[in-house]
Protein backbone atom coordinates (compact mmCIF):
# COMPACT_ATOMS: atom_id res chain seq x y z
CA UNK A 1 0.00 0.00 0.00
CA UNK A 2 1.47 3.56 -1.24
CA UNK A 3 1.64 5.23 2.15
CA UNK A 4 -0.95 8.65 1.92
CA UNK A 5 -0.04 12.17 3.28
CA UNK A 6 -2.82 11.77 5.19
CA UNK A 7 -3.60 8.94 7.83
CA UNK A 8 -6.86 10.41 8.16
CA UNK A 9 -9.16 13.25 6.41
CA UNK A 10 -12.92 13.71 6.56
CA UNK A 11 -15.07 16.20 5.11
CA UNK A 12 -18.26 16.86 7.32
CA UNK A 13 -18.43 13.98 8.74
CA UNK A 14 -21.89 13.84 10.50
CA UNK A 15 -23.72 11.49 13.05
CA UNK A 16 -27.11 11.98 14.33
CA UNK A 17 -28.55 9.57 16.50
CA UNK A 18 -32.56 10.24 15.75
CA UNK A 19 -32.91 13.61 16.95
CA UNK A 20 -29.87 14.03 18.68
CA UNK A 21 -26.94 14.76 16.84
CA UNK A 22 -23.89 13.36 18.32
CA UNK A 23 -21.39 15.02 15.17
CA UNK A 24 -22.57 18.24 13.24
CA UNK A 25 -19.95 17.97 10.64
CA UNK A 26 -16.51 16.90 10.92
CA UNK A 27 -13.88 18.71 8.63
CA UNK A 28 -10.09 17.19 10.01
CA UNK A 29 -6.68 16.52 8.47
CA UNK A 30 -4.26 14.18 10.28
CA UNK A 31 -1.38 13.34 8.09
CA UNK A 32 0.54 10.23 8.64
CA UNK A 33 3.16 10.23 11.62
CA UNK A 34 1.37 12.77 13.67
CA UNK A 35 0.51 12.60 17.50
CA UNK A 36 -2.67 14.32 16.95
CA UNK A 37 -5.21 14.97 20.32
CA UNK A 38 -8.64 15.25 20.12
CA UNK A 39 -10.18 17.24 23.33
CA UNK A 40 -13.79 18.46 23.97
CA UNK A 41 -16.19 18.49 26.88
CA UNK A 42 -18.04 15.34 27.49
CA UNK A 43 -20.72 14.50 24.66
CA UNK A 44 -18.87 16.41 22.49
CA UNK A 45 -18.97 13.84 20.31
CA UNK A 46 -15.19 12.51 19.98
CA UNK A 47 -15.91 9.00 20.66
CA UNK A 48 -18.80 8.91 17.92
CA UNK A 49 -16.16 10.35 15.35
CA UNK A 50 -13.67 7.60 16.80
CA UNK A 51 -16.24 5.08 15.88
CA UNK A 52 -17.28 6.53 12.09
CA UNK A 53 -13.41 6.23 11.42
CA UNK A 54 -13.38 2.81 12.34
CA UNK A 55 -16.63 1.40 10.77
CA UNK A 56 -18.58 1.06 14.30
CA UNK A 57 -20.93 3.44 13.15
CA UNK A 58 -22.33 4.66 10.08
CA UNK A 59 -21.84 8.26 9.09
CA UNK A 60 -25.36 10.17 8.35
CA UNK A 61 -23.51 12.37 5.89
CA UNK A 62 -20.18 13.59 4.98
CA UNK A 63 -17.01 11.64 3.81
CA UNK A 64 -13.49 10.50 4.99
CA UNK A 65 -10.54 8.57 4.35
CA UNK A 66 -8.62 6.35 7.01
CA UNK A 67 -4.80 5.38 5.56
CA UNK A 68 -6.18 6.50 1.85
CA UNK A 69 -9.29 4.22 1.72
CA UNK A 70 -12.82 5.19 2.56
CA UNK A 71 -14.33 5.14 6.36
CA UNK A 72 -15.40 1.30 7.35
CA UNK A 73 -12.37 0.18 4.59
CA UNK A 74 -11.84 -3.75 5.43
CA UNK A 75 -8.42 -3.54 3.78
CA UNK A 76 -7.17 -0.62 5.79
CA UNK A 77 -8.17 -2.07 9.14
CA UNK A 78 -5.36 -4.31 9.02
CA UNK A 79 -3.12 -1.07 9.23
CA UNK A 80 -5.41 0.14 12.42
CA UNK A 81 -4.88 -0.54 16.06
CA UNK A 82 -8.11 0.65 18.55
CA UNK A 83 -8.34 1.01 22.13
CA UNK A 84 -12.30 1.08 22.79
CA UNK A 85 -13.62 3.78 25.69
CA UNK A 86 -14.91 0.93 27.57
CA UNK A 87 -12.18 -1.47 27.10
CA UNK A 88 -14.91 -4.34 27.63
CA UNK A 89 -13.53 -7.91 26.13
CA UNK A 90 -13.90 -11.22 26.42
CA UNK A 91 -13.36 -12.12 30.07
CA UNK A 92 -13.13 -15.93 29.73
CA UNK A 93 -9.74 -15.88 27.68
CA UNK A 94 -6.32 -15.36 29.20
CA UNK A 95 -4.13 -12.46 28.11
CA UNK A 96 -2.16 -14.48 26.04
CA UNK A 97 -5.71 -16.37 24.57
CA UNK A 98 -7.02 -12.76 24.09
CA UNK A 99 -3.83 -11.58 22.40
CA UNK A 100 -3.52 -14.45 19.93
CA UNK A 101 -7.60 -14.06 19.17
CA UNK A 102 -6.52 -10.52 17.80
CA UNK A 103 -3.44 -11.26 15.90
CA UNK A 104 -5.56 -14.03 14.46
CA UNK A 105 -7.94 -11.65 13.43
CA UNK A 106 -5.13 -9.36 11.96
CA UNK A 107 -4.48 -12.68 9.68
CA UNK A 108 -0.81 -12.05 11.33
CA UNK A 109 1.44 -15.23 10.80
CA UNK A 110 1.84 -17.13 13.79
CA UNK A 111 5.71 -16.52 14.39
CA UNK A 112 5.32 -12.89 14.12
CA UNK A 113 2.40 -12.91 16.34
CA UNK A 114 3.88 -15.18 19.28
CA UNK A 115 7.06 -12.72 19.10
CA UNK A 116 4.61 -9.80 19.51
CA UNK A 117 2.50 -11.30 21.85
CA UNK A 118 5.62 -11.49 24.29
CA UNK A 119 6.96 -8.22 23.83
CA UNK A 120 4.24 -6.61 24.18
CA UNK A 121 2.86 -8.49 27.36
CA UNK A 122 6.42 -7.63 28.57
CA UNK A 123 5.88 -3.80 27.83
CA UNK A 124 2.38 -2.96 29.40
CA UNK A 125 3.27 -5.02 32.26
CA UNK A 126 1.01 -8.47 32.85
CA UNK A 127 4.16 -10.99 31.24
CA UNK A 128 3.19 -12.28 34.53
CA UNK A 129 -0.16 -12.05 34.31
CA UNK A 130 -0.11 -14.19 31.04
CA UNK A 131 -2.17 -17.61 32.15
CA UNK A 132 -4.37 -15.74 33.78
CA UNK A 133 -8.00 -15.00 32.43
CA UNK A 134 -9.29 -11.43 31.97
CA UNK A 135 -11.87 -11.78 34.71
CA UNK A 136 -9.55 -11.61 37.14
CA UNK A 137 -8.16 -8.21 35.90
CA UNK A 138 -8.16 -5.06 37.56
CA UNK A 139 -9.19 -2.12 35.47
CA UNK A 140 -6.04 -0.95 34.78
CA UNK A 141 -4.74 -4.12 33.59
CA UNK A 142 -7.35 -4.61 31.50
CA UNK A 143 -6.59 -0.94 29.85
CA UNK A 144 -3.31 -2.37 29.48
CA UNK A 145 -4.14 -4.78 28.25
CA UNK A 146 -6.41 -3.43 25.43
CA UNK A 147 -3.36 -0.95 24.81
CA UNK A 148 -1.73 -4.60 23.76
CA UNK A 149 -4.09 -5.69 21.21
CA UNK A 150 -4.35 -2.35 19.94
CA UNK A 151 -0.59 -2.60 19.08
CA UNK A 152 -0.66 -6.01 18.14
CA UNK A 153 -0.32 -5.93 14.43
CA UNK A 154 2.39 -2.94 14.65
CA UNK A 155 -0.93 -0.79 13.18
CA UNK A 156 0.61 2.49 11.16
CA UNK A 157 -2.57 4.50 13.04
CA UNK A 158 -4.00 3.90 16.17
CA UNK A 159 -6.84 5.06 17.72
CA UNK A 160 -6.53 5.15 21.70
CA UNK A 161 -10.01 6.62 23.21
CA UNK A 162 -8.82 7.74 26.59
CA UNK A 163 -6.16 5.20 27.27
CA UNK A 164 -5.15 6.10 30.75
CA UNK A 165 -8.77 6.70 31.84
CA UNK A 166 -8.12 3.67 34.32
CA UNK A 167 -4.29 3.57 34.95
CA UNK A 168 -1.96 4.42 37.74
CA UNK A 169 0.97 6.79 37.72
CA UNK A 170 3.16 4.34 36.37
CA UNK A 171 0.60 3.10 33.63
CA UNK A 172 0.24 6.55 32.51
CA UNK A 173 3.91 7.39 32.00
CA UNK A 174 3.73 3.84 30.23
CA UNK A 175 1.12 4.98 27.99
CA UNK A 176 3.29 8.26 27.05
CA UNK A 177 6.46 6.53 26.73
CA UNK A 178 4.63 3.85 24.05
CA UNK A 179 3.29 6.95 22.51
CA UNK A 180 6.70 8.66 21.97
CA UNK A 181 7.82 5.39 20.57
CA UNK A 182 5.01 4.68 18.17
CA UNK A 183 5.85 8.65 17.00
CA UNK A 184 9.42 7.29 16.50
CA UNK A 185 8.34 4.94 14.56
CA UNK A 186 6.03 7.08 12.46
CA UNK A 187 2.75 5.40 13.92
CA UNK A 188 -0.21 8.21 13.53
CA UNK A 189 -1.36 8.12 16.79
CA UNK A 190 -5.55 9.40 17.41
CA UNK A 191 -5.49 10.21 20.89
CA UNK A 192 -8.47 11.09 22.51
CA UNK A 193 -8.22 12.60 26.11
CA UNK A 194 -9.52 14.23 29.40
CA UNK A 195 -5.80 14.36 30.95
CA UNK A 196 -4.67 17.38 29.26
CA UNK A 197 -1.30 17.22 31.01
CA UNK A 198 -0.55 14.16 29.59
CA UNK A 199 -1.95 15.87 25.88
CA UNK A 200 0.58 18.57 26.27
CA UNK A 201 3.47 16.13 26.47
CA UNK A 202 2.27 14.03 24.03
CA UNK A 203 0.60 15.46 21.26
CA UNK A 204 1.95 17.34 18.18
CA UNK A 205 -0.89 19.20 17.17
CA UNK A 206 -4.55 19.08 18.81
CA UNK A 207 -8.47 20.02 18.05
CA UNK A 208 -10.90 21.14 20.06
CA UNK A 209 -14.22 19.56 19.46
CA UNK A 210 -17.60 21.21 20.96
CA UNK A 211 -21.32 19.91 19.99
CA UNK A 212 -19.47 17.52 16.98
CA UNK A 213 -17.20 20.49 15.33
CA UNK A 214 -14.16 21.65 15.11
CA UNK A 215 -13.74 24.90 16.98
CA UNK A 216 -10.15 25.11 17.57
CA UNK A 217 -7.23 23.28 15.70
CA UNK A 218 -3.63 24.30 16.45
CA UNK A 219 0.79 23.08 17.31
CA UNK A 220 0.14 22.67 20.84
CA UNK A 221 3.18 24.50 20.96
CA UNK A 222 1.75 27.59 19.27
CA UNK A 223 -1.25 27.27 21.56
CA UNK A 224 0.87 27.68 24.44
CA UNK A 225 3.12 30.23 23.44
CA UNK A 226 1.93 33.71 24.08
CA UNK A 227 0.78 35.44 26.91
CA UNK A 228 2.26 34.09 30.57
CA UNK A 229 0.77 35.16 34.23
CA UNK A 230 4.10 35.74 36.03
CA UNK A 231 4.75 35.72 39.71
CA UNK A 232 7.62 38.03 41.41
CA UNK A 233 8.44 37.60 44.94
CA UNK A 234 10.81 40.30 45.85
CA UNK A 235 11.47 43.01 49.12
CA UNK A 236 11.39 46.55 49.54
CA UNK A 237 8.52 46.67 46.82
CA UNK A 238 7.88 50.58 46.99
CA UNK A 239 4.40 52.09 45.94
CA UNK A 240 6.62 53.84 43.15
CA UNK A 241 8.20 50.34 41.82
CA UNK A 242 4.27 49.02 42.11
CA UNK A 243 3.46 51.66 40.09
CA UNK A 244 6.08 51.03 37.38
CA UNK A 245 5.20 47.26 37.67
CA UNK A 246 2.10 47.84 36.60
CA UNK A 247 3.04 48.79 33.53
CA UNK A 248 4.78 46.56 32.24
CA UNK A 249 2.14 43.76 32.12
CA UNK A 250 -1.56 44.06 33.27
CA UNK A 251 -3.86 42.32 35.75
CA UNK A 252 -1.69 42.97 38.39
CA UNK A 253 -2.47 41.74 41.84
CA UNK A 254 -0.09 42.94 44.70
CA UNK A 255 0.05 40.79 47.94
CA UNK A 256 2.84 41.51 50.44
CA UNK A 257 6.10 40.39 49.05
CA UNK A 258 4.30 38.64 46.07
CA UNK A 259 3.04 39.96 42.90
CA UNK A 260 1.65 38.09 40.21
CA UNK A 261 1.07 40.00 36.83
CA UNK A 262 0.37 39.14 33.22
CA UNK A 263 2.94 39.84 30.33
CA UNK A 264 2.95 39.44 26.55
CA UNK A 265 5.39 36.33 26.59
CA UNK A 266 8.71 35.19 27.78
CA UNK A 267 10.85 37.92 26.05
CA UNK A 268 9.22 40.25 28.29
CA UNK A 269 10.91 38.21 31.53
CA UNK A 270 14.47 39.74 31.20
CA UNK A 271 13.27 43.91 30.95
CA UNK A 272 11.26 42.83 34.14
CA UNK A 273 13.87 41.64 35.98
CA UNK A 274 16.11 44.60 34.79
CA UNK A 275 13.70 46.97 36.05
CA UNK A 276 13.26 45.60 39.72
CA UNK A 277 16.48 44.94 40.55
CA UNK A 278 17.74 48.55 38.88
CA UNK A 279 14.61 50.06 41.06
CA UNK A 280 16.26 48.39 44.40
CA UNK A 281 14.13 45.87 45.13
CA UNK A 282 15.30 42.59 46.18
CA UNK A 283 14.14 40.21 43.76
CA UNK A 284 13.60 36.45 45.03
CA UNK A 285 12.16 35.01 42.35
CA UNK A 286 10.63 35.61 39.57
CA UNK A 287 7.99 32.41 38.02
CA UNK A 288 6.12 32.62 34.39
CA UNK A 289 3.53 30.74 34.71
CA UNK A 290 2.93 28.72 31.13
CA UNK A 291 -0.74 29.28 30.99
CA UNK A 292 -2.07 25.61 31.08
CA UNK A 293 -4.04 23.53 28.69
CA UNK A 294 -6.82 23.54 31.08
CA UNK A 295 -7.20 26.99 30.94
CA UNK A 296 -7.14 26.81 27.10
CA UNK A 297 -9.21 24.35 27.17
CA UNK A 298 -12.04 26.11 29.02
CA UNK A 299 -11.27 29.41 27.19
CA UNK A 300 -11.94 27.93 23.68
CA UNK A 301 -14.26 25.82 25.00
CA UNK A 302 -16.32 27.00 27.59
CA UNK A 303 -17.58 25.77 31.41
CA UNK A 304 -21.01 25.19 29.93
CA UNK A 305 -19.51 22.02 28.73
CA UNK A 306 -21.52 21.66 25.77
CA UNK A 307 -23.70 19.20 27.15
CA UNK B 1 -10.19 -18.12 7.72
CA UNK B 2 -11.94 -15.35 10.57
CA UNK B 3 -15.46 -17.12 9.79
CA UNK B 4 -13.42 -20.69 11.97
CA UNK B 5 -11.66 -18.26 14.38
CA UNK B 6 -14.99 -17.16 15.57
CA UNK B 7 -16.04 -20.03 15.42
CA UNK B 8 -13.62 -21.52 17.56
CA UNK B 9 -14.17 -18.91 19.97
CA UNK B 10 -17.19 -19.70 20.29
CA UNK B 11 -16.59 -23.39 21.27
CA UNK B 12 -13.91 -21.85 23.92
CA UNK B 13 -16.73 -19.81 25.00
CA UNK B 14 -18.90 -22.48 25.57
CA UNK B 15 -16.32 -24.23 27.19
CA UNK B 16 -14.97 -21.13 29.68
CA UNK B 17 -18.37 -20.19 30.87
CA UNK B 18 -18.98 -23.45 31.67
CA UNK B 19 -22.35 -23.64 29.67
CA UNK B 20 -20.87 -27.02 27.63
CA UNK B 21 -20.76 -28.51 31.10
CA UNK B 22 -24.24 -27.58 32.68
CA UNK B 23 -25.87 -28.79 29.24
CA UNK B 24 -24.07 -31.56 29.84
CA UNK B 25 -25.11 -32.32 32.82
CA UNK B 26 -28.52 -31.61 32.10
CA UNK B 27 -28.52 -34.21 29.78
CA UNK B 28 -26.63 -37.07 31.88
CA UNK B 29 -29.20 -36.25 34.82
CA UNK B 30 -31.84 -36.34 32.15
CA UNK B 31 -30.80 -39.50 30.71
CA UNK B 32 -29.98 -41.59 33.68
CA UNK B 33 -34.20 -40.53 34.63
CA UNK B 34 -35.26 -41.87 31.47
CA UNK B 35 -33.48 -44.90 31.61
CA UNK B 36 -34.81 -45.69 35.36
CA UNK B 37 -38.22 -45.10 34.00
CA UNK B 38 -38.04 -47.44 31.18
CA UNK B 39 -36.91 -49.85 33.13
CA UNK B 40 -40.00 -49.48 35.36
CA UNK B 41 -42.13 -49.53 32.66
CA UNK B 42 -40.98 -52.10 31.08
CA UNK B 43 -40.88 -54.70 34.19
CA UNK B 44 -43.82 -53.36 36.77
CA UNK B 45 -46.37 -52.45 34.17
CA UNK B 46 -47.37 -56.09 33.54
CA UNK B 47 -45.43 -55.94 29.74
CA UNK B 48 -45.29 -59.48 28.64
CA UNK B 49 -41.11 -59.83 29.02
CA UNK B 50 -40.70 -63.04 27.17
CA UNK B 51 -39.84 -63.53 23.96
CA UNK B 52 -43.13 -64.92 23.06
CA UNK B 53 -43.42 -63.60 19.24
CA UNK B 54 -46.72 -63.11 19.70
CA UNK B 55 -45.89 -60.02 22.17
CA UNK B 56 -43.61 -58.84 20.17
CA UNK B 57 -45.73 -56.32 18.65
CA UNK B 58 -47.21 -55.16 21.44
CA UNK B 59 -43.45 -54.68 23.01
CA UNK B 60 -41.98 -52.87 20.44
CA UNK B 61 -44.61 -50.46 20.28
CA UNK B 62 -44.57 -49.74 23.74
CA UNK B 63 -41.34 -49.21 23.16
CA UNK B 64 -41.07 -47.17 20.47
CA UNK B 65 -44.04 -44.98 22.71
CA UNK B 66 -41.88 -44.52 25.11
CA UNK B 67 -38.63 -43.53 23.42
CA UNK B 68 -40.76 -40.75 21.68
CA UNK B 69 -41.66 -39.15 24.74
CA UNK B 70 -37.65 -39.31 25.73
CA UNK B 71 -36.70 -38.08 22.23
CA UNK B 72 -39.68 -34.92 22.30
CA UNK B 73 -38.27 -33.90 26.06
CA UNK B 74 -34.42 -34.23 24.33
CA UNK B 75 -35.55 -31.95 21.81
CA UNK B 76 -37.31 -29.74 23.92
CA UNK B 77 -33.83 -29.38 26.26
CA UNK B 78 -31.69 -29.13 22.50
CA UNK B 79 -34.00 -26.08 21.37
CA UNK B 80 -33.90 -24.79 24.99
CA UNK B 81 -30.03 -24.85 24.94
CA UNK B 82 -29.72 -23.53 21.30
CA UNK B 83 -31.90 -21.06 21.96
CA UNK B 84 -30.64 -19.63 24.98
CA UNK B 85 -26.91 -19.72 23.93
CA UNK B 86 -27.72 -17.52 20.88
CA UNK B 87 -30.15 -15.40 22.39
CA UNK B 88 -26.96 -13.61 24.31
CA UNK B 89 -24.31 -13.78 21.55
CA UNK B 90 -24.63 -11.17 19.49
CA UNK B 91 -26.95 -8.67 21.73
CA UNK B 92 -24.70 -10.00 24.47
CA UNK B 93 -21.98 -8.35 22.90
CA UNK B 94 -23.01 -5.46 21.73
CA UNK B 95 -24.44 -4.23 24.89
CA UNK B 96 -21.35 -5.27 27.02
CA UNK B 97 -18.97 -3.69 24.16
CA UNK B 98 -16.74 -7.06 23.75
CA UNK B 99 -18.24 -6.68 20.21
CA UNK B 100 -16.12 -3.27 19.31
CA UNK B 101 -12.69 -4.81 19.28
CA UNK B 102 -13.77 -7.76 17.08
CA UNK B 103 -15.17 -5.72 14.31
CA UNK B 104 -12.77 -3.27 14.38
CA UNK B 105 -10.51 -5.78 12.79
CA UNK B 106 -9.95 -5.98 9.32
CA UNK B 107 -13.17 -9.28 9.17
CA UNK B 108 -16.15 -8.98 7.90
CA UNK B 109 -19.08 -8.69 9.93
CA UNK B 110 -21.27 -11.18 7.98
CA UNK B 111 -17.99 -14.07 9.36
CA UNK B 112 -18.36 -13.25 12.76
CA UNK B 113 -22.19 -14.30 12.31
CA UNK B 114 -21.20 -17.26 10.19
CA UNK B 115 -18.96 -18.15 13.01
CA UNK B 116 -21.02 -17.96 15.52
CA UNK B 117 -23.68 -19.78 13.67
CA UNK B 118 -21.08 -22.72 12.43
CA UNK B 119 -20.15 -22.41 16.21
CA UNK B 120 -23.72 -23.06 17.89
CA UNK B 121 -24.35 -25.78 14.59
CA UNK B 122 -21.75 -27.90 15.54
CA UNK B 123 -22.43 -27.74 19.27
CA UNK B 124 -25.65 -28.68 18.80
CA UNK B 125 -24.81 -31.26 16.28
CA UNK B 126 -22.99 -32.35 18.82
CA UNK B 127 -25.55 -32.12 22.05
CA UNK B 128 -28.10 -33.69 19.63
CA UNK B 129 -26.11 -36.83 18.98
CA UNK B 130 -24.47 -37.53 22.30
CA UNK B 131 -28.68 -37.36 24.43
CA UNK B 132 -30.47 -38.93 21.10
CA UNK B 133 -27.66 -41.30 20.96
CA UNK B 134 -27.47 -41.67 24.81
CA UNK B 135 -31.47 -42.28 24.84
CA UNK B 136 -31.91 -44.60 21.84
CA UNK B 137 -29.09 -46.92 23.26
CA UNK B 138 -30.97 -46.79 26.63
CA UNK B 139 -33.43 -48.53 25.04
CA UNK B 140 -31.51 -50.78 22.93
CA UNK B 141 -29.38 -51.99 25.96
CA UNK B 142 -32.41 -52.99 28.11
CA UNK B 143 -34.96 -53.65 25.15
CA UNK B 144 -32.87 -54.63 21.90
CA UNK B 145 -35.43 -52.07 20.84
CA UNK B 146 -34.37 -50.38 17.62
CA UNK B 147 -36.17 -47.65 16.69
CA UNK B 148 -36.79 -47.09 12.86
CA UNK B 149 -35.17 -44.51 10.13
CA UNK B 150 -32.89 -42.98 13.44
CA UNK B 151 -30.83 -41.13 10.39
CA UNK B 152 -33.78 -38.94 9.07
CA UNK B 153 -35.53 -38.61 12.18
CA UNK B 154 -32.24 -37.12 13.97
CA UNK B 155 -31.80 -35.40 10.90
CA UNK B 156 -34.76 -33.51 10.92
CA UNK B 157 -34.73 -32.71 14.56
CA UNK B 158 -31.65 -31.24 14.04
CA UNK B 159 -32.93 -28.83 11.10
CA UNK B 160 -35.87 -27.83 13.70
CA UNK B 161 -33.32 -26.63 16.08
CA UNK B 162 -31.32 -25.27 13.85
CA UNK B 163 -34.13 -23.06 13.12
CA UNK B 164 -34.96 -21.73 16.11
CA UNK B 165 -31.38 -21.34 16.86
CA UNK B 166 -30.88 -19.38 13.53
CA UNK B 167 -34.27 -17.24 14.10
CA UNK B 168 -32.61 -16.71 17.82
CA UNK B 169 -29.47 -15.00 16.26
CA UNK B 170 -31.45 -12.84 13.98
CA UNK B 171 -33.72 -11.41 16.59
CA UNK B 172 -29.94 -11.27 18.68
CA UNK B 173 -28.53 -8.85 16.13
CA UNK B 174 -31.34 -6.54 16.46
CA UNK B 175 -33.06 -6.73 20.06
CA UNK B 176 -31.43 -7.23 23.03
CA UNK B 177 -31.22 -10.19 24.92
CA UNK B 178 -34.73 -10.09 26.82
CA UNK B 179 -36.06 -9.33 24.09
CA UNK B 180 -35.06 -11.70 21.77
CA UNK B 181 -36.17 -14.63 24.57
CA UNK B 182 -39.53 -13.12 24.42
CA UNK B 183 -39.98 -12.79 20.39
CA UNK B 184 -38.35 -16.59 19.96
CA UNK B 185 -40.22 -18.64 23.24
CA UNK B 186 -43.38 -16.73 21.62
CA UNK B 187 -43.13 -17.59 18.31
CA UNK B 188 -42.29 -21.10 19.33
CA UNK B 189 -45.41 -21.42 22.06
CA UNK B 190 -47.17 -19.82 18.52
CA UNK B 191 -46.55 -22.38 16.75
CA UNK B 192 -46.53 -25.22 19.42
CA UNK B 193 -50.41 -24.44 19.73
CA UNK B 194 -50.85 -24.22 15.84
CA UNK B 195 -49.66 -27.32 15.74
CA UNK B 196 -51.87 -28.84 18.38
CA UNK B 197 -54.65 -27.35 16.75
CA UNK B 198 -53.59 -28.82 13.21
CA UNK B 199 -53.87 -32.20 14.60
CA UNK B 200 -56.68 -31.92 16.14
CA UNK B 201 -58.26 -30.68 13.42
CA UNK B 202 -56.84 -33.41 11.20
CA UNK B 203 -58.64 -36.28 13.78
CA UNK B 204 -61.91 -34.48 13.52
CA UNK B 205 -61.81 -33.49 10.02
CA UNK B 206 -61.84 -29.98 10.49
CA UNK B 207 -60.58 -28.22 7.39
CA UNK B 208 -60.15 -25.08 9.59
CA UNK B 209 -58.08 -26.15 12.13
CA UNK B 210 -56.29 -27.70 9.84
CA UNK B 211 -55.44 -24.56 8.50
CA UNK B 212 -54.83 -22.91 11.24
CA UNK B 213 -52.22 -25.22 11.89
CA UNK B 214 -50.33 -24.65 8.66
CA UNK B 215 -50.33 -21.41 8.67
CA UNK B 216 -48.77 -21.55 12.24
CA UNK B 217 -46.38 -23.73 10.79
CA UNK B 218 -45.18 -21.22 8.18
CA UNK B 219 -44.71 -18.57 10.57
CA UNK B 220 -42.80 -20.83 13.00
CA UNK B 221 -41.88 -24.34 10.86
CA UNK B 222 -40.44 -26.08 14.41
CA UNK B 223 -43.47 -28.47 15.06
CA UNK B 224 -44.27 -30.02 11.77
CA UNK B 225 -40.62 -31.01 11.16
CA UNK B 226 -40.70 -32.37 14.07
CA UNK B 227 -44.08 -34.00 13.78
CA UNK B 228 -42.12 -35.42 10.34
CA UNK B 229 -39.22 -36.77 12.16
CA UNK B 230 -41.21 -38.09 14.84
CA UNK B 231 -43.73 -39.96 12.03
CA UNK B 232 -40.04 -41.11 10.43
CA UNK B 233 -39.37 -42.82 13.43
CA UNK B 234 -42.62 -44.14 14.67
CA UNK B 235 -43.41 -47.78 14.35
CA UNK B 236 -44.99 -49.18 11.15
CA UNK B 237 -47.69 -50.13 12.76
CA UNK B 238 -48.61 -47.03 14.46
CA UNK B 239 -48.11 -45.66 11.22
CA UNK B 240 -50.47 -48.12 9.37
CA UNK B 241 -53.62 -47.14 11.75
CA UNK B 242 -53.14 -43.28 10.95
CA UNK B 243 -51.85 -42.01 14.21
CA UNK B 244 -49.52 -42.68 16.88
CA UNK B 245 -50.38 -42.17 20.43
CA UNK B 246 -47.33 -40.67 21.02
CA UNK B 247 -46.75 -37.22 23.22
CA UNK B 248 -47.54 -35.76 20.05
CA UNK B 249 -50.53 -36.61 18.06
CA UNK B 250 -49.26 -37.00 14.41
CA UNK B 251 -52.40 -37.50 12.28
CA UNK B 252 -51.20 -34.89 9.88
CA UNK B 253 -48.08 -35.57 8.30
CA UNK B 254 -46.48 -32.59 7.34
CA UNK B 255 -45.44 -32.71 3.71
CA UNK B 256 -41.84 -32.89 2.00
CA UNK B 257 -42.80 -29.23 0.83
CA UNK B 258 -42.56 -28.23 4.56
CA UNK B 259 -39.45 -29.23 5.21
CA UNK B 260 -38.17 -27.67 2.03
CA UNK B 261 -39.80 -24.51 3.74
CA UNK B 262 -37.97 -25.53 6.90
CA UNK B 263 -34.21 -25.18 5.16
CA UNK B 264 -35.41 -22.28 3.50
CA UNK B 265 -36.64 -20.42 6.39
CA UNK B 266 -33.62 -20.97 8.43
CA UNK B 267 -31.57 -19.81 5.26
CA UNK B 268 -33.42 -16.83 4.93
CA UNK B 269 -32.90 -16.14 8.89
CA UNK B 270 -29.52 -16.08 8.45
CA UNK B 271 -29.58 -13.54 5.87
CA UNK B 272 -31.37 -11.60 7.93
CA UNK B 273 -29.00 -11.94 10.72
CA UNK B 274 -26.41 -11.00 8.39
CA UNK B 275 -28.23 -8.19 7.15
CA UNK B 276 -28.61 -6.70 10.40
CA UNK B 277 -25.81 -6.92 11.85
CA UNK B 278 -24.03 -5.59 9.17
CA UNK B 279 -26.42 -2.17 9.45
CA UNK B 280 -25.89 -1.86 12.58
CA UNK B 281 -24.22 0.60 14.53
CA UNK B 282 -21.95 -0.59 17.33
N1 LIG C 1 -25.66 4.87 20.47
C1 LIG C 1 -26.10 6.11 20.73
N2 LIG C 1 -27.40 6.40 20.67
C2 LIG C 1 -27.85 7.64 20.92
N3 LIG C 1 -27.06 8.67 21.25
C3 LIG C 1 -25.75 8.45 21.33
C4 LIG C 1 -25.20 7.16 21.08
N4 LIG C 1 -23.86 7.24 21.24
C5 LIG C 1 -23.60 8.52 21.57
N5 LIG C 1 -24.72 9.25 21.63
C6 LIG C 1 -24.83 10.69 21.93
O1 LIG C 1 -23.90 11.38 21.12
C7 LIG C 1 -23.28 12.41 21.82
C8 LIG C 1 -21.78 12.26 21.75
O2 LIG C 1 -21.38 11.11 22.44
P1 LIG C 1 -19.87 10.63 22.48
O3 LIG C 1 -19.83 9.35 23.21
O4 LIG C 1 -19.33 10.63 21.10
O5 LIG C 1 -19.19 11.78 23.34
P2 LIG C 1 -17.69 11.91 23.84
O6 LIG C 1 -17.18 13.18 23.26
O7 LIG C 1 -16.91 10.70 23.55
O8 LIG C 1 -17.92 12.12 25.37
P3 LIG C 1 -17.04 11.62 26.64
O9 LIG C 1 -15.98 12.63 26.83
O10 LIG C 1 -18.00 11.65 27.76
O11 LIG C 1 -16.52 10.25 26.34
C9 LIG C 1 -23.85 12.36 23.23
O12 LIG C 1 -24.86 13.34 23.31
C10 LIG C 1 -24.45 11.00 23.36
O13 LIG C 1 -25.59 11.05 24.17
MG1 LIG D 1 -16.03 9.28 24.70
Amino acid sequence: MVSPSFAIQTTGLRKAFGDNVAVRGLTLEVPAGEVFGFLGPNGAGKTTSIKMLLGLVAPTAGTGQVLGAPVGDRAARTQVGFLPEHFRFHDWLTAEEFLTLHGRLYNMPAPRLRARLSDLLERVGLMSFRRKTLRTFSKGMLQRIGLAQALINDPALVFLDEPTSGLDPVGRRLVRDIIRDLRARGTTVFLNSHLLSEVEITCDRVAFIKHGEVVHLSPLKTLLEGETRVTVRAGRLTPEILAGLAGLGRDMRADGSQVTLTIEGEAALPGLARYLVEQGAELYALTPQRLALEDLFIQIVGTDGGL
Amino acid sequence: MATFTIMRLTFLEAARRRIALAAFLLGIAFLALFAIGFHFMRTETGLPTSEDPGTTLLRSQVFNFLGQMGLYAVNFLTIAMGALVSADTLAGEIASGTIQALVTKPVRRAEIVLGKWLGFAVLLAVYLTLMDGGLMAAVYLQSGYVFPNIGTGLLLTYLETLVVMTLTLACSSTFSTLATGGIVFGMWGLAFIGGFVEQVGALLNNATAVNIGIVSSLILPTEAVFRRAQYAMMSPVARSLGFSAGPLLVVSVPSLAMVIYAALYLLAWLALAVRQFNRRDL
